[in-house]
């Protein structure tokens, strides 16, 4: 359990309240889809603030229109992956912006291991730091990654 | 709008002897005003507000801030003849009294792109606001707005990181980010000043910030307020899974002061460094070309500025400094709240906001916005909404100025009741629930003091924030409203 004030990760864009709702997750994809975005699901057990790159299930769903089928994804992602972390992730391709403009965590697992921070005592007063995510201390393969 | 047309028969003298011969001419004879000149796609384009003094001619006036501007000195002299003075000419080519405003007029003056040093904010700004400001026929001028042709903001390369690679450093999208300045500005040690830091961003602050004015004083050196900060900055974001950041302010007696702060705060791995606008042209584009090679955000604190933008008879509009600091590159900026304790008009905020984040920005003139500029895929600036403002202006805020901002809430954190993670726990919470109405398709506008006190129901730090300040505002007129002519054509 974490020791924030969600006691969670806080990571995405809806991390401070409840839970969304599969209606609620629905009325989001369905913002970013009348906005041009295409939506792609992700997955990882190691949600360390600098690990960028999540698993991909799949490829972005650039030519899907409709709200229902990001949730089909989301479901089988679920089913594959239910003590994983999975966000939902919405890209923009207009001409200078061509990044992501929508991100929340749409699953997590029940116990959320968080994360150590490891000083390293440097020259003066200076300390280095390193941040370490508990969930990687056991090899990838007894981790359920595929 | 009538257009002023020109009556007299000062204009331009063709007969080289004449023009040439030793003494004194008006600026109109010179050539520096031109009714039928039409601008090039390579001129920069400025539009002065000018308060001649009783007696002078809005025109001569005109001519004469061209004149002072670019090429004219007082008095004739034959050295321009070996030179190709006409393209060192600035020229004033329309003049139009500003409505609603006895006694002032809009100028609009044409510069030569041979005019300006590539890439230099220093070289551009010695010219358009160098002499001519103080130059007596004039009560009052106002550099109100500047159109800079694509040729030239191609010489600059602007924001060292941007506000869409911010966001995928920082790894957040999809709503806009939150800051605190660390209070109070003055006295904490840096034992003391980092308490705050860890606090507020634990709570679910991404940025805490350096004050304006909190250099290296007696009570908080430097390297102890870089140190404890970055130990707050890493332990908060071991707890919270996300990428955390403090403005450290690097704002020092000289550049190399200000190098070796930049380098500390580097080596203690911030994301981001902070500098204030008082350093000058020069330190800001060598600090940015510092955050370009050391992979840094530069924040960009205005102070200072209410010294020549507030007043609209006098000084420079904001609106030009914004451009001229995404030329000169940063990738935060204060830009106001509208709603919050400093001055601002919401219009003419949003118009600074435009400038900021526009890949091309239109001309808007209730925005205050008088030119098309075309940025050229230039990066944009992320804005900063700091004074003042909290929790319970959160729908206004989102409403007025979008997803890309940051929204600084320092004493709106600091000061909440229940302490400084309650206050981050009210503001990312009240932050979070409007993004997410506002995504279903709900009126923010007028639903959003609903949506909060919902919210609050089940979040006591949001209801203790709504409880404190839910009534504060701050309703004063704005000084620096756009006076624009509804017909004023474009350019």
């Amino acid at each position: 359990m974490m020791t924030n004030p969600v006691g969670r990760i806080t990571q995405g864009q809806f991390s401070y309240l409840p839970d969304l709702s599969d209606a609620e997750i629905a009325l989001q994809i369905q913002y970013g889809l009348d906005k041009g975005y295409a939506w792609s699901v992700e997955y990882t057990d190691d949600p360390h603030p600098r690990n960028t790159y999540w698993e991909m299930f799949g490829l972005p769903m650039f030519d899907l229109k409709d709200a229902a089928g990001v949730m089909l994804e989301l479901q089988s992602c679920r089913k594959t992956f239910p003590r994983h972390y999975i966000r939902l992730m919405a890209f923009d391709s207009t001409r200078g912006v061509e990044s992501i403009a929508m991100s929340f965590i749409v699953n997590r697992p029940d116990v959320e291991p968080g994360f150590g921070l490891t000083r390293q005592e440097a020259h003066g007063r200076t300390i280095r730091y390193t941040v370490h995510s508990y969930a990687t201390d056991r090899p990838e393969t007894e981790r359920g990654i595929r | 709008m009538v257009k002023m047309v020109d009556k007299s028969a000062d204009s331009v003298i063709t007969d080289i002897k004449k023009r040439y011969s030793a003494g004194v001419l008006k600026y109109r004879q010179m050539g520096y005003w031109d009714a039928g000149y039409l601008p090039k796609e390579t001129d920069t384009l400025c539009l002065f507000r000018i308060t001649p003094q009783d007696g002078v001619d809005p025109i001569e006036a005109a001519a004469a801030v061209a004149g002072e501007s670019s090429t004219a000195t007082w008095t004739v002299v034959w050295t321009d003849r070996l030179t190709a003075c006409d393209s060192y000419r600035a020229k004033a080519y329309k003049v139009e009294p500003v409505p609603n405003n006895p006694g002032q007029y809009f100028a609009w003056v044409a510069y030569d792109i041979i005019l300006f040093e590539e890439g230099s904010i220093a070289n551009m700004t010695a010219s358009l606001i160098g002499n001519v400001f103080s130059f007596k026929p004039l009560k009052a001028a106002r550099l109100e707005d500047i159109r800079i042709p694509v040729a030239y903001v191609k010489t600059f390369k602007g924001p060292p990181t941007g506000l869409i690679v911010e966001r995928e450093r920082l790894d957040k999208f999809g709503r806009p980010l939150l800051g605190a300045t660390t209070k109070p500005k003055l006295g904490l040690s840096g034992r003391n000043y980092g308490r705050v830091v860890y606090e507020g961003l634990k709570g679910g602050l991404d940025f805490m910030k350096d004050d304006e004015n909190i250099n290296s004083q007696p009570f908080m050196h430097w390297r102890d307020r870089f140190l404890n900060v970055m130990d707050a900055v890493n332990k908060a974001s071991a707890a919270t899974g996300e990428v955390k950041g403090s403005y450290l302010n690097v704002t020092a007696a000289t550049v190399e002061d200000m190098y070796e702060r930049a380098e500390f705060a580097r080596e203690l791995g911030s994301v981001v460094i902070m500098v204030d606008l008082v350093v000058g042209w020069s330190t800001i584009q060598s600090m940015s070309n510092w955050c370009r090679r050391n992979d840094m955000i530069l924040h960009m604190h205005r102070a200072g500025h209410g010294t020549y933008t507030r007043q609209k008879n006098h000084g420079v509009s904001f609106r030009v400094i914004a451009k001229w600091l995404r030329l000169a590159g940063v990738d935060h900026l204060h830009t106001g709240t509208a709603v919050g304790k400093l001055e601002g008009d919401p219009m003419t905020v949003q118009g600074y906001y435009n400038v900021c984040r526009d890949s091309y920005t239109k001309q808007d003139l209730p925005r205050g916005l008088f030119f098309d500029q075309d940025w050229a895929d230039l990066r944009k600036v992320m804005p900063v909404a700091s004074g003042g403002i909290h929790a319970g202006q959160m729908h206004q805020l989102l409403d007025l100025f979008g997803d890309d901002v940051v929204l600084q809430f320092g004493g709106g954190t600091i000061g909440h009741p229940a302490g400084i993670q309650a206050g981050a726990v009210a503001n990312r919470v009240a932050l979070e629930v409007m993004v997410k109405a506002r995504n279903e398709g709900r009126d923010i506008r007028n639903e959003g003091p609903d949506i909060l006190r919902q919210a609050a129901r089940t979040c006591s730090p949001l209801q203790q924030a709504l409880d404190t300040w839910g009534e504060i505002s701050f309703n004063y007129a704005s000084t620096d409203t756009s006076d624009y002519a509804v017909t004023a054509a474009a350019i």
